[in-house]
């Protein structure tokens, strides 16, 4: 009896939160996807019916292709570069040197300002006028006499998307040092003795001790940074505003929704969008769950 | 801490029930205008405008539902909302034209204001081309507070002086004295963002094709696909070529800025530019001057913000008082010196007005008028989407033929080409 009871309390506690999330975040997917299969076009809505034409005319439109590339060309960038920076900066600090708390407070510090501030910081240092306006960068490797890496950053033709991964390394290998330190901090140190008394070189024990050690480390930052460069929008607003050449699908959604009022087309690159960070994330919730529950 | 939070709840719940009940009792003398004048001279002017309609309707309450944020999206945003909802302002802001006819006139939510304008008699005030540009089958639909320029060229005159170069008034003298300016080391252009280089396109296109063709292009009788337009684009690659490299890094203001600072010769930029240069203490006529961008003298390319009126207002007669106090010469003469605009009437006082302002009245009064692109006269608010994506495509590319087939297909999605 007092078992029911309880049961009874712990359904009504959650409830609230139960029905809230059922509405504001199911509830809108579903409504997400019956208005990306509309003809909805305009202010007034129209929910006509009409299948998947509105994504198939988005793989057929040259800018949702530009989205693609622009994304896929970020995404290996900003991650490759994070999980690399970080996990170099992460050995570093880990040699137990002088000021090491310092260190990693500076290296962290950068992932509390918002995407916006670093945005805007970006948009000064990546300034690409030439002559005598340069700035940002391009003044310091004019001032340094390293007059062959000033570059038009990302006002680069095809590849200026790769800019603003910068800035977003810049951002987040901070927090991919903090994973990875914390990771080899649980490395212990027998391990290593013992591959050492086996004749392996610190390099070797890297590549073949620690990192296999450390792979689900790596999973989770390439969980965490591909979803956030996935959904990326506001840096890339904030250092270039809304420019064709550094499309990606966020920005499209919300133009041409919102400026465009093709409302049907934006809810179809929306769902565009929760269906690839879901390939991502779905895989990795199941993986941790499981692990958890053998625990 | 926990008192505290007891007491912000407390403030919270306060808050809200004064909200929903001032949602509850609609006052029967009050009118709604809903805006997104927020800051600056347009809030100034707005404020100027709300006294003489104080003045003039004591018993009528002004209730300024202003929505800040982004150029008018936030508004435009609250507004769609409170459309949908059958919660209409009674009166509300937009850019005259296609931006306002072409979404809100297809869902019958703003009435014509026909009557209005043969009671106000404000056909005879306003130029005749003006009518029709802001009209959908005969009825018009918004009341024009102020005009903005867009087809000016801004030049440093210095710069253009001392290399003996005439201020252009064709497409081929401006060629040529870009191609002038660019041989003794001078950035001939200055051009920034997106949205500027299709403020460029619009003017270009009415220089090359004429103020008949080009209004052809908004009502389908001028073909997207025609040589005149390809004439028009090469014109426009040939004219880009000249810009400052790092335009797509560059503000409006960033971009005007060079021409008066004598880092280039010459801007493509409406008249809100000379507001801007007043601000940085720049003199007319010796720090910048002006001309029509050469192939559109005569004629006068222009934007506007204007009041309309919604379908099921509460307070349809408080609303009308609202829109005559808007297009009369006392609200206008209020507004515009503090926005730093001329008025859409032709009658307004000059002296008011600085010299730029003043030169722009008198074009206002006797040129050709027609509609801007960018900023939302001539075409509704989705086909200028298209026209932009575009735009951008051929930014990346510079490929004429590809952009003119994009233009086409843009007319032929949201356009009058069907």
């Amino acid at each position: 009896m007092s078992k029911n009871k309880d049961r009874f309390l712990n359904i009504l506690i959650v409830s609230p939160s139960i029905l809230a999330v059922s509405i504001f975040i199911y509830g809108f997917i579903a409504w997400s996807i019956r208005v990306s299969m509309s003809q909805w076009k305009g202010l007034t809505p129209d929910y006509t019916f009409v299948g998947l034409s509105n994504y198939i005319s988005l793989f057929n439109d040259p800018r949702f292709l530009v989205d693609i590339r622009n994304t896929v060309i970020f995404t290996l960038v900003f991650v490759i570069g994070s999980i690399t920076l970080g996990f170099f900066l992460a050995v570093i600090l880990d040699q137990g040197l002088k000021g090491e708390a310092f260190f990693r407070s500076l290296f962290l510090f950068p992932m509390a300002i918002s995407y916006i501030v670093t945005g805007v910081v970006w948009r000064w240092l990546m300034n690409p006028a030439e002559g005598d306006r340069i700035s940002g960068f391009n003044l310091l490797f004019s001032n340094l006499h390293l007059d062959f890496l000033i570059n038009k950053w990302h006002t680069t033709v095809t590849w200026g998307i790769a800019a603003i991964a910068l800035a977003a390394i810049w951002q987040m290998a901070g927090y991919i040092m903090a994973l990875y330190l914390a990771g080899l901090r649980s490395v212990p140190e027998e391990l290593r003795e013992a591959s050492r008394i086996d004749g392996a070189n610190e390099l070797q024990i890297y590549r073949y001790v620690v990192l296999p050690i450390l792979t689900p480390v790596t999973l989770s930052a390439i969980i965490i940074l591909g979803h956030i460069s996935l959904k990326v929008f506001d840096l890339i607003i904030a250092v270039a505003g809304k420019q064709y050449p550094l499309d990606v699908p966020a920005i499209y959604m919300w133009q041409t929704t919102f400026d465009g009022l093709f409302y049907g087309r934006g809810a179809a690159i929306g769902t565009l969008l929760l269906l690839s960070v879901a390939v991502l994330i779905i895989p990795y919730i199941r993986y941790t769950l499981k692990s958890e529950a053998q625990q | 801490m926990k008192k505290s939070f007891v007491l912000r709840f407390t403030i919270v719940l306060l808050i809200l029930s004064i909200v929903l009940a001032g949602c509850g009792q609609a006052a029967s003398n009050e009118v709604e205008v809903f805006s997104w004048w927020t800051g600056g001279g347009e809030a100034a002017g707005l404020e100027a405008m709300i006294k003489i309609f104080n003045a003039e309707y004591p018993k009528i309450t002004f209730n300024n539902a202003a929505v800040a944020g982004g150029a008018g999206t936030n508004a435009r945003a609250v507004l769609a909302s409170r459309l949908q909802a059958g919660d209409p302002p009674d009166s509300w802001q937009g850019h005259a034209g296609q931006e306002l006819i072409g979404t809100y006139v297809k869902d019958s939510k703003i009435e014509p204001l026909n009557d209005l304008y043969e009671a106000e008699g404000w056909g005879k005030v306003m130029p005749a081309t003006l009518i029709p540009l802001i009209s959908q089958d005969g009825n018009i639909y918004s009341v024009p507070v102020n005009i903005h320029r867009a087809n000016v060229l801004w030049y440093n005159p210095k710069l253009l002086s001392d290399n003996g170069i005439a201020v252009p008034t064709t497409i081929d003298e401006w060629l040529s004295a870009m191609e002038t300016l660019k041989g003794v080391g001078i950035t001939p252009l200055a051009l920034g963002e997106q949205w500027t280089k299709m403020h460029l396109l619009e003017t270009v296109l009415l220089g090359t094709l004429g103020a008949d063709k080009y209004n052809g292009l908004w009502d389908g009788t001028t073909d997207w696909g025609g040589a005149d337009v390809t004439t028009a684009l090469e014109n426009y690659n040939k004219i880009v070529s000249y810009a400052n490299t790092d335009s797509a890094s560059l503000t409006w203001q960033d971009a005007s800025q060079l021409v008066v600072n004598g880092n280039a010769a010459f801007n493509v930029m409406g008249d809100w530019a000379e507001g801007y240069f007043r601000e940085l203490g720049k003199a007319p006529k010796t720090d910048y001057g002006w001309a029509p961008v050469p192939g559109t003298g005569g004629t006068f390319q222009f934007l506007s913000d204007s009041f309309v009126k919604a379908v099921g207002a509460k307070h349809p007669d408080a609303a009308e008082s609202w829109l005559k106090v808007a297009g009369s010469k006392a609200g206008q003469e209020a507004f515009n010196p503090v926005k730093g605009s001329i008025c859409a009437r032709t009658d307004c006082d000059k002296n008011l007005f600085g010299v730029y302002l003043q030169s722009a009245m008198d074009d206002w009064a006797s040129n050709t008028v027609v509609g801007s692109l960018t900023h939302g006269v001539v075409a509704n608010d989705s086909w200028k989407s298209e026209i932009d994506t575009a735009l951008g495509a051929f930014i990346a590319s510079q490929d004429v033929p590809t952009f003119q087939t994009g233009l086409v297909a843009a007319c032929k999605s949201s356009g009058p080409c069907q």
